[in-house]
């Protein structure tokens, strides 16, 4: 029975693991018999999410990540990303497109893309504490 | 990163690959700045029909592109995204900003 399985990934936040984070998830979602497009939306949501934890939860060293992946009845996946990082002091401002206290190199799209690619996504965020994203996203059942 | 570029009849062509994310997207920023710096070409055309994924770091990779383009006075065009990018692409609202072809001229 596919509901209840889980998984859980604890990672340091290095560039590299961004790549390694999506693939697992996206390795993880597939016993689900996701369509091309549903997977590829995963992996950009969660791209996104681990991305920031490396770019703004830890600006300066290492830190952890961890990310845990469970079925929910009804086909959904539900990710939690979760950082011990510096937190977000005004996470409606960070969730604005365009918005980004990163450089040049940096787009400011990452949340509108996680909500544009998931059923929902909730962030919860304590300024010297850290950050969690909780996205969900409910798979369509092939015939 | 790896890349490949060519100049032609004013017209720079650079055709990226695999997936651009945040570990990679610096390196092409720079890596394309430098070559549009370089020629000054009229067209800057982004070959994407190699590249397997994007996340917004992607959308970073493109607007660099299209403000160096823009100060030079030239124009910049992507060309053979595929579907994972051009989702990526079409959330963020840059296929309303930049000129996009389906195949490599």
């Amino acid at each position: 029975m596919k509901f209840g399985n889980y998984m859980i990934l604890d990672f340091p936040s290095k560039s590299t693991n961004e790549a390694f984070a999506r693939s697992a998830v996206a390795c993880f979602a597939s016993q689900m018999d996701p369509t091309l497009e549903e997977l590829g939306d995963i992996r950009t949501a969660v791209s996104e999410a681990v991305t920031n934890c490396i770019v703004h939860a830890y600006p300066e060293a290492l830190g952890n990540i961890t990310l845990r992946c469970r079925i929910l009845k009804d086909n959904i996946l539900d990710i939690v990303i979760k950082d011990k990082g510096v937190g977000i002091p005004d996470v409606e401002q960070a969730k604005r497109p365009a918005f980004t206290t990163g450089g040049a190199d940096r787009s400011g799209m990452g949340f509108t893309i996680m909500e544009s690619f998931m059923t929902d996504v909730e962030i919860t965020s304590k300024p010297g504490k850290g950050t969690t994203v909780h996205m969900r996203r409910k798979l369509l059942r092939r015939q | 990163m790896h890349f490949t570029s060519f100049l032609e009849n004013n017209r720079l062509t650079v055709a990226l690959t695999g997936e651009i994310d945040h570990h990679y997207a610096k390196s092409y920023i720079q890596a394309i700045a430098a070559k549009i710096e370089a020629y000054t070409p009229e067209f800057c055309i982004l070959d994407f029909s190699e590249v397997t994924f994007v996340d917004s770091s992607g959308i970073a990779v493109v607007i660099n592109a299209l403000r160096a383009m823009t100060q030079i006075e030239g124009h910049l065009i992507l060309s053979g995204i595929n579907q994972q990018p051009m989702r990526v692409f079409r959330a963020s609202g840059i296929d309303k900003l930049v000129e996009i072809k389906e195949a490599v001229s």
